[in-house]
């Protein structure tokens, strides 16, 4: 396993050699970078995973909820869907600064101190609010029928959503999920102006170093792998999950 | 020779036979600048001023040239003048081994200290990098400070962070999120007296580490066009000689920055 990896290494370097990558900024930075990957890649789960168990009650919200509930949830999404992810970013960072004293006394600050936690609060309060909406499209998608026979048949409401609506709902939702999650991958590039070293953060300081465009290049190398891996897993997920509406194959 | 490079030589190519082989014969010099870096460059009601621009205006006389100002983000400041956005850079750049590689500077027009400022509550005394092992440290980014701090501090145990203005570290450093900043003399000076700055005072001692804080500041020019540095240098000799930079100098600070 390991000669196996060392291979796909040497491999690597070799491939970058050829289309004329420097090897002088790759020793210098190679290992930072794959920190960033790191960074960028808890943001995006952490926030996203989070994002994921806040969507269903509040797009059921949507869907159920009275008058007002029905109403604060869109609001909700209404905000943060209309404004800029950097907006909200600044916002909560600089923001909760002005509120050092407030949030000490709450015992909160040392949450809002840190910048990576400050990216992953914004961050999964913005997915949140895309979820819920791609979730409430695709309960909204389902005939009518479905609950209904779920009522004839005695099941309670909760019991109807756990075991039918949801299901069927997060097969729909699946495709546009993904590509929610694909749109957090590149937009967790915001974190870096909050002073995160995710991915796009350590290609800043690798580029303020050695004023070489040649990092962006690799960025973008590792971008790509990521949103890659993310097409080729949500292809086998929706294989599986969506089965029944394959037609062919 | 990178592929990086590679287009970089073919863009320049391009931009030269556009340009045509006027290269020698300046009329007009643009001039990019930071305009957030106040005293030495900033912009008010719409209008950039400071330090700076005030010798960039008595250079350009001196040269019997036109300038023009551009307002660039600091950390695309070096890409932009490798790209023929501005032909010249006078916003507070140090000359240093690092930039040389990349572009070409005129002598040194002023040359100030570095130093860390903190909150007037804070118990740090001592600047050494092994007195603030652990602590957060924040300067701007691809700045002499922000090299230092990386190279020096980081090195020896202390969290950097860096911030694309110097602002935004200000800000932090009120808010608590950094402990100290490294900066440079006047500008903390400059901004200790204003409201935001009486959280805060200067500790330890100065820094002029060759190394890394280079030999002051000095304009920044393309290697291409080493008869602008020339006329730079001219200009800045000048201005030295007839009393211009003093009356400048006296205008911004009660102390010679040269």
């Amino acid at each position: 396993m390991q000669s196996l990896l060392d291979m796909l290494g040497a491999g690597f370097l070799q491939l970058m050699g050829l289309i004329g990558l420097n090897s002088d900024l790759m020793a210098r930075y190679g290992l930072r970078f794959l920190d960033g990957v790191w960074v960028t890649l808890q943001l995006v789960v952490l926030s996203v995973g989070i994002g994921a168990l806040l969507a269903w009650p509040l797009a059921i919200a949507r869907v159920e909820g009275g008058k007002w509930t029905a109403r604060a949830a869109f609001a909700y999404s209404y905000f943060f869907r209309g404004t800029p992810l950097l907006a909200q970013t600044f916002l909560v960072y600089y923001g909760a600064g002005q509120f050092r004293e407030q949030l000490t006394a709450l015992g909160l600050w040392w949450f809002f101190r840190d910048a990576f936690y400050c990216a992953v609060f914004t961050f999964t309060l913005n997915t949140t609010a895309y979820q819920s909406e791609i979730l409430r499209g695709a309960i909204q998608t389902l005939p009518i029928g479905q609950m209904e026979a779920a009522k004839a048949l005695g099941l309670s409401k909760l019991k109807a959503y756990w075991t039918i609506i949801m299901p069927q709902a997060a097969g729909i939702g699946l495709r546009p999920l993904g590509n929610e999650l694909i749109l957090m991958i590149k937009s967790s590039a915001i974190a870096s102006v909050i002073t995160v070293y995710d991915l796009m953060g350590v290609t800043r300081l690798a580029f303020s170093r050695s004023y070489d465009m040649e990092v962006y290049l690799w960025a973008a190398v590792l971008y790509l792998v990521m949103v890659e891996v993310v097409r080729r897993v949500w292809d086998r997920l929706e294989r599986r999950l969506n089965r029944h509406l394959l037609v062919s194959r | 020779m990178s592929l990086a490079t590679r287009i970089a030589a073919a863009a320049l190519m391009i931009a030269a036979a556009v340009t045509g082989a006027s290269a020698k014969d300046w009329k007009v010099v643009r001039v990019g600048t930071e305009g957030a870096y106040p005293p030495f460059n900033y912009i008010e009601n719409g209008e950039i001023k400071g330090f700076d621009i005030d010798i960039a205006k008595a250079l350009c006389a001196k040269m019997k040239v036109e300038c023009t100002f551009v307002a660039q983000d600091w950390d695309g400041i070096i890409p932009a003048l490798l790209a023929g956005k501005y032909d010249a850079i006078i916003a507070s750049m140090s000359i240093t081994e690092e930039r040389k590689k990349q572009i070409a500077f005129s002598n040194k027009y002023y040359n100030t200290p570095a130093t860390f400022v903190t909150t007037k509550d804070s118990k740090i005394t001592d600047t050494s990098p092994e007195a603030l092992k652990g602590k957060v440290l924040g300067a701007q980014a691809s700045t002499i400070h922000s090299n230092y701090l990386e190279d020096v501090y980081a090195k020896a145990g202390a969290e950097v962070k860096l911030y694309p203005k110097i602002d935004d570290t200000h800000l932090d450093l009120v808010n608590g999120r950094i402990d100290a900043l490294l900066s440079d003399k006047v500008v903390e000076l400059e901004w200790l007296n204003t409201k935001d700055g009486a959280c805060c005072k200067f500790v330890g001692a100065e820094y002029k580490d060759k190394k890394y804080f280079g030999e002051g500041v000095g304009v920044g020019i393309r290697k291409d066009d080493p008869e602008l540095v020339a006329m730079f240098n001219k200009a800045i000799a000048e201005i030295r000689a007839d009393g211009t930079y003093k009356k400048i100098n006296e205008k911004y600070f009660p102390f010679d920055v040269y």
